[in-house]
């Protein structure tokens, strides 16, 4: 019950219970190909919430009941380590919020990965909760949308997602889960370059009159997120091209001494 | 099943840009907090918290030049601090930085503090008061927030430099402690880049340890009475009595006085005793007549657990919820049957040192008595005895400011003129409290004052509590000062309202006017043009804040269209903004005789909701189409323009109406409505409603200038007065009715549970020893006509009295929200209808105000509020509402009783000087008897008294009511409960407490002055 909790949301410094302001996003880190078994891997931190995510295929489909002869098809699977400090009890194996969560995704992604490249095959997804802090579910997208680009998997663009909760009339931006607790909560996941909204989730109920106000600070949010996420990516990338072109003189080298050395 | 991708609006509104908080590796060790937290089962959990530190936080000094551009910053703290201190010197004067044990325990003093004193307060305290005390937190908020006041909070856990872990084996107090001595070096340094010569920064805390360390660490640290000792004397002679404590709280074991009650047990144990229902918890009730006695209802008996005794009591104040222990059944005891007067049994006692002071001879004859009783009590029949127990713990001290009198005979008569240090007695106006014992050194200016003081402590050694003094009110019997303290005795707002909450108002002020009728006019969409309509209100005389008007007209199909047409509070209210939210903790409009405390302000309540005649008013009306025996045949709720066309008093309406020569449409209209209202007064009966009494008096003001001579009188109805009743209770029905169809789970309704039988017991005894009658209570109607059969032809107010006594067995009405409720549990008791609500009042009652929003929504006029579907929100607000409408009406028969006191002082000051010592001599009744002496009530003047015999030559009959009493010229005379007695009422002045009061004496049949 929000009325018992002593938790003050928003103090009068303007300041939330860690310390940010409505418009800060927690610290945010990324990681790309943590699992090299995997096709494409991506690990994220947005605060004390982790998700790490797996990208399988494009492969041929373990079910052919499940496959389509025009697109390939997009399977989520979501997995919350014991550790993770959801607060709730042990979940149990089909545990409905979390195949809620994996569907979420599904249809985030649905729309925006190229899939008709890729007829009669299948998209594996596996999300895994590292540890949790509030905002599962846009750290997961979030993820998702790296180690999609990590398996080079194509897509119309990047995907990024946020929370939004309001706390009377002034919209937070990725929220912690005590703030979770107490606060109506919208999940925006969008296309920062063209500012479509491929996911506007919501589970509490929340004035008509405010719900624009905060659709369109989530979709800004998005835009900041995916210039992150560029960056890294964009970073990462120059560093394994250089370590290639490095790898290819060197190889060259070694293949001119052996050269030489048969000589 | 694609998602679909829409196109979002592009934002108009800006805001800061959104950015992401970056930590770099040395604030690792800040980034977050660990706690453990047990739950109720008794699971330990593990709690891990992200935490963030800034560079950005303001520092508030105003010419700072790096902290300005920083959010939030303004610049608060002066250049200059405070000087008006004789210890610390320093020409750039002082900033003082609070610690959280001078929030916790030293409030008083905080908030009266010098204005211009700079205060800093660091996060840590503000958050560590939120934590063990919510009261007190609000009141720093409100310290805060002052506008007039140079306080900064300092958010130090969330800037970089001030922010503080946990260290190793620290404990949580030290951890909080290192913080606010952080905040002092930090200030200190930061200062200094901008200001060559900062002001001094100094801890004030009463913890010994913490300055200690202060000191050690080279900063300046002083606790609360050093502090104001060392202030100028103006400021010191203001401020010196509001230190609570004096000197540092001593630690155990320093005190070593004799014991005198049994120390508590701890949380677990009583929690666990509650729970194991070993230990039973409630309010407890400090008794009126004696105060060695109190009770305590509990939820598991359905009788009351009677304290006897000091002991028993344990340092329970009126109105704590304490934990009880009941006796063996052996033991239990009977109410005891005599007065004990604080005042008068402990007038001995010495404040100084009660420590030592032995039992008080009053009290060891009362120990003695209480032994004597037991034994007879066992004799008594087992309905006198009741569950006896003690207080073995406090789970909720509910002590506030009480309005005090010092006690004279607790000054010695050289302190009467010395100002040094002293231990004084505070009396408390209400009976039900203990003296409060309370240092000060302005003993002699505090005479002859009406004082604020508050409970700070009741140790196990000490026989009374020790308190502060807040402040003076005024002079005792000024009208200024009886009339703050009543205000604040029953908790009364009465600050005036705030610039937010005008701020709500219509800008228009007061030449607001219901906008010409148009099509697309928002105030017109919806509304019914009832302005033709001939609508009149019918309202005690002097009202200015009209609520209700009505109308009448006959229909052709031979059934009348009756109307009642509310304010429409609620266009002008909008939930939860300011104006809402200060209605809400009002609750309730408070009329004292001569003064209103309005629940809106007075634009709104005396003006633009106001249904005032000829001009137009936005309304809120009921239409039924009712036969002329007033069955409903139809009903419609509408939102209305109406044009009231006269405003009468109930005497005019009433004159209107029996004049047979008028025939016009408003007349006719009144005329009608009056038919209707006894068809419905008729209907009502039949269906089980009660008459119940209670005295209503009319105080008569000379003028409104002077409080003197003025006149008491019963208030006559009329027939009006029940015209518009009706009417009202019509319309609050039908609302109810419509609400909870709507709004099952949420409305707001007012329900009066039938009692429960066994309140009867001791007046059906009583009527059936002294009268040979007997109350039916098997059910309301039955009540009612046994209520009517009461009636002795030699004595006509007998029925009022016992009407009056009925009244005051039954439980008291309240709001509640439907969904907490089961449907049974609707009812109302007294008006006898299935579901009842308030609805016609919404300028003086907030519940009215609720109901009119849910009535909006349920016509489709209006959204409903979130917050008025929300069960636990309308839960809260009811609660409150309760609370207040409770309080008011208390405030409001005291005032009524102040003026009352104040007429018979007036009168009696004539009769005196014509001779006649006795005072007024006035019928009265006799309702309650004890050992020592009876309470009597003289209607007239709705007044209640005690009268003591000193003498014991009486004889006391507690089986048949009766006292027995010896005539001077020999024989016996019996006066038994419902009696009709002389006496002569005076009012005297107390000589300790200045106090007036009302002093009655048995006239006749005999004199008391010789019993």
């Amino acid at each position: 019950m929000a009325s018992s909790s002593r938790l003050e949301i928003l103090n009068d410094g303007g300041l939330r219970h860690d310390a940010r302001r409505p418009y800060e996003l927690r610290s945010m880190s990324f990681h790309l190909s943590p699992h090299p078994t995997a096709d494409g891997s991506a690990t994220v931190t947005q605060g004390l919430t982790t998700v790490s995510v797996s990208v399988f295929g494009p492969r041929e489909p373990r079910q052919r009941s499940s496959s389509s002869h025009d697109r390939a098809v997009i399977a989520v699977e979501v997995g919350v380590a014991p550790w993770a400090g959801t607060g709730a009890q042990r979940r149990a194996r089909g545990d409905k919020r979390l195949a809620e969560v994996g569907a979420s995704i599904r249809q985030t992604f649905e729309p925006v990965v190229m899939t008709h490249l890729y007829p009669r095959s299948e998209l594996f997804i596996n999300v895994q909760v590292v540890s949790a802090d509030g905002g599962i579910l846009p750290t997961a997208i979030n993820a998702t949308t790296l180690a999609l680009v990590d398996a080079g998997i194509a897509m119309l663009d990047y995907i990024s997602s946020v929370s939004i909760g309001l706390h009377l009339t002034q919209p937070l931006l990725d929220l912690s889960a005590p703030e979770e607790m107490d606060l109506p909560v919208l999940v925006v996941a969008s296309l920062p370059n063209s500012g479509k909204i491929t996911l506007a989730q919501m589970e509490t109920r929340l004035h008509v009159d405010r719900f624009e106000e905060m659709l369109v600070l989530g979709v800004e949010a998005c835009k900041v997120l995916k210039t992150e996420m560029e960056e890294y990516v964009k970073e990462r990338t120059g560093k394994v091209v250089q370590r290639m072109s490095l790898a290819v003189e060197g190889a060259k080298g070694l293949q001119a001494g052996f050269i030489d050395g048969g000589r | 099943m694609a998602a679909v991708a829409v196109q979002s609006a592009s934002s108009s509104r800006t805001h800061p840009p959104i950015t992401i908080l970056k930590r770099t590796r040395e604030d690792l060790p800040l980034s977050q907090t660990k706690f453990l937290k047990k739950t109720a089962r008794g699971k330990v959990l593990t709690f891990l918290r992200e935490r963030y530190v800034r560079d950005d936080i303001p520092c508030g000094f105003e010419s700072c030049r790096h902290c300005d551009a920083f959010p939030g910053h303004r610049p608060v703290l002066p250049d200059v601090g405070y000087r008006a201190h004789m210890k610390y010197t320093g020409k750039e004067g002082h900033y003082l930085v609070i610690d959280t044990n001078i929030v916790l325990h030293q409030m008083d003093l905080l908030a009266a503090l010098p204005k211009t004193l700079p205060l800093i307060v660091p996060s840590t305290t503000i958050r560590e008061t939120r934590h063990r005390s919510l009261p007190l937190y609000n009141r720093l908020q409100e310290l805060v927030k002052d506008e007039d006041r140079i306080v900064w909070v300092w958010w130090n856990e969330e800037r970089r430099e001030t922010a503080t872990v946990e260290e190793q084996g620290e404990s949580i107090n030290d951890r909080n402690d290192r913080a606010i001595r952080n905040t002092l070096i930090f200030y200190a340094a930061h200062l200094t880049i901008s200001a060559s010569k900062p002001p001094q920064l100094i801890m004030l805390s009463d913890d010994k340890g913490n300055r200690a360390l202060a000191e050690a660490e080279g900063l300046l640290a002083v606790s609360a009475r050093e502090y104001v000792d060392g202030l100028v004397p103006t400021e010191r002679e203001k401020l010196v009595d509001l230190v609570v404590g004096g000197v540092d709280a001593l630690g155990d074991g320093e005190r070593r006085g004799r014991r005198i009650y049994d120390e508590y047990l701890s949380q677990d144990d009583l929690n666990a005793g509650v729970k194991s229902g070993r230990l039973h918890q409630g309010h407890f009730n400090a008794s009126q007549y004696n105060y060695l006695e109190g009770t305590v209802r509990v939820m598991s008996l359905d009788k009351p657990v009677l304290l006897v005794g000091r002991e028993a009591m344990n340092r329970s104040v009126d109105g704590d919820v304490v934990v009880v222990e009941i006796f063996p059944k052996s033991e239990w005891k009977a109410p005891g049957s005599e007065v004990l007067d604080q005042d008068l049994a402990l007038k001995d006692d010495d404040a100084d040192d009660d420590e030592d002071a032995g039992v008080t001879e009053e009290e060891k004859r009362a120990a003695a008595r209480e032994k004597v009783e037991a034994e007879e009590a066992a004799k008594r029949k087992p309905r006198d005895v009741l569950p006896t127990g003690k207080v073995v713990g406090v789970i909720k001290r509910n002590w506030r400011a009480y309005v005090c009198h010092v006690d004279r005979s607790s000054l010695s008569a050289a302190a009467l003129t010395s100002l040094s240090q002293q231990t004084i007695f505070a009396t408390p106006l209400s009976r039900s409290l203990p003296r409060i014992r309370l240092r000060t050194r302005q003993a002699p200016s505090l005479i002859d004052q009406k004082i604020l003081v508050t409970i700070d402590q009741w140790l196990p050694s000490s026989r009374y509590p020790d308190g502060h003094f807040v402040r003076a009110l005024g002079k005792v019997e000024s009208k200024e000062a009886e009339q703050e303290s009543l205000l604040l005795e029953y908790e009364v707002p009465y600050r005036p309202f705030g610039k937010a909450i005008l701020d709500c108002l219509p800008k228009e002020g007061d030449s607001w006017v219901v906008p010409p009728k148009k099509e697309g006019d928002v105030v017109w969409r919806d509304r019914e043009d009832l302005r033709d309509l001939v609508i009149c209100s019918i309202d005690p005389p002097g009202c200015q804040d009209i609520d209700d008007a009505l109308h009448a007209r006959p229909l052709p199909n031979g059934n009348i269209e009756a109307g009642v047409h509310i304010a429409d509070v609620s266009h002008f209210v909008h939930s939860a903004n300011p104006m809402d939210s200060e209605a809400a903790s009002r609750g309730t409009t408070v009329y004292l005789v001569d003064k209103r405390i309005d629940m809106l302000p007075a634009l709104l309540g005396t003006n633009l909701c106001s249904l005032r005649p000829f001009v137009e008013r936005l309304a809120f009306s009921v239409i039924w189409e009712l036969t002329p025996t007033g069955e409903i045949v139809n009903e419609r709720f509408v939102k209305s323009v109406i044009a009231s066309k006269e405003a009468f008093t109930y005497e005019a309406a009433q004159v209107r109406k029996d004049d047979k020569s008028l025939n016009d449409p408003l007349t006719m209209g009144i005329r009608l409505l009056n038919t209707l209202a006894i068809a419905l007064k008729k209907n009502r009966i039949k269906a089980g409603a009660l008459s119940l009494s209670s005295p209503e008096l009319k105080i008569h003001l000379d003028s409104s200038e002077s409080a003197e001579p003025i006149d008491v009188e019963q208030k006559q109805p009329r027939e009006t007065n029940s015209l518009v009743e009706e009417f009202m209770l019509l319309a609050n029905i039908s609302v109810a009715r419509k609400i909870q169809d709507s709004f099952p789970g949420t409305a707001v309704l007012r329900r009066h549970a039938p009692p429960p039988k066994t309140n009867f017991d001791g007046l059906n005894d009583l009527l059936l020893k002294r009268k040979g009658v007997q109350l039916d209570v098997s059910s309301n109607g039955a009540l009612a006509k046994s209520l009517d059969e009461c009636v002795d032809p030699a004595n006509p107010d007998f029925n009022t009295l016992v009407r009056i006594m009925a009244t005051r067995c039954m439980l008291s009405a309240e709001y509640f929200c439907s969904g907490s409720v089961s449907k049974d549990g609707y009812g109302h008791y007294g008006l006898a209808s299935p579901i009842y609500t308030h609805f016609t009042s919404p300028i003086r009652r907030y519940a009215d105000v609720l109901a009119h929003r849910q009535l909006s929504a349920a016509i489709g006029y209006s959204p409903l509020h979130p917050t008025l579907q929300s069960k636990q929100h309308v839960d809260k607000t009811l609660s409150v509402v309760n609370k207040r409408h409770r309080l008011a009406q208390m405030a409001g028969r005291a005032s009524v009783e102040f003026y009352v006191g104040l007429a018979l002082k007036a009168r009696g000051a004539k009769v005196v000087a014509s001779g006649k010592k006795r005072g007024i001599m006035e019928e009265a009744f006799v309702i309650r008897v004890f050992k020592n002496g009876m309470a009597v009530f003289i209607s007239k003047l709705g007044l209640e008294g005690l009268i003591t015999f000193t003498k014991s030559t009486h004889t006391f009959d507690e089986e048949n009511y009766s006292l027995s009493l010896p005539k001077p010229e020999g024989g016996n005379v019996d006066v038994s409960v419902f009696d009709k007695v002389m006496v002569g009422v005076t009012i005297e002045k107390d000589k300790n407490t200045q106090r007036g009061k009302v002093v009655m004496r048995l006239v006749g049949p005999v004199d008391s002055d010789d019993l």
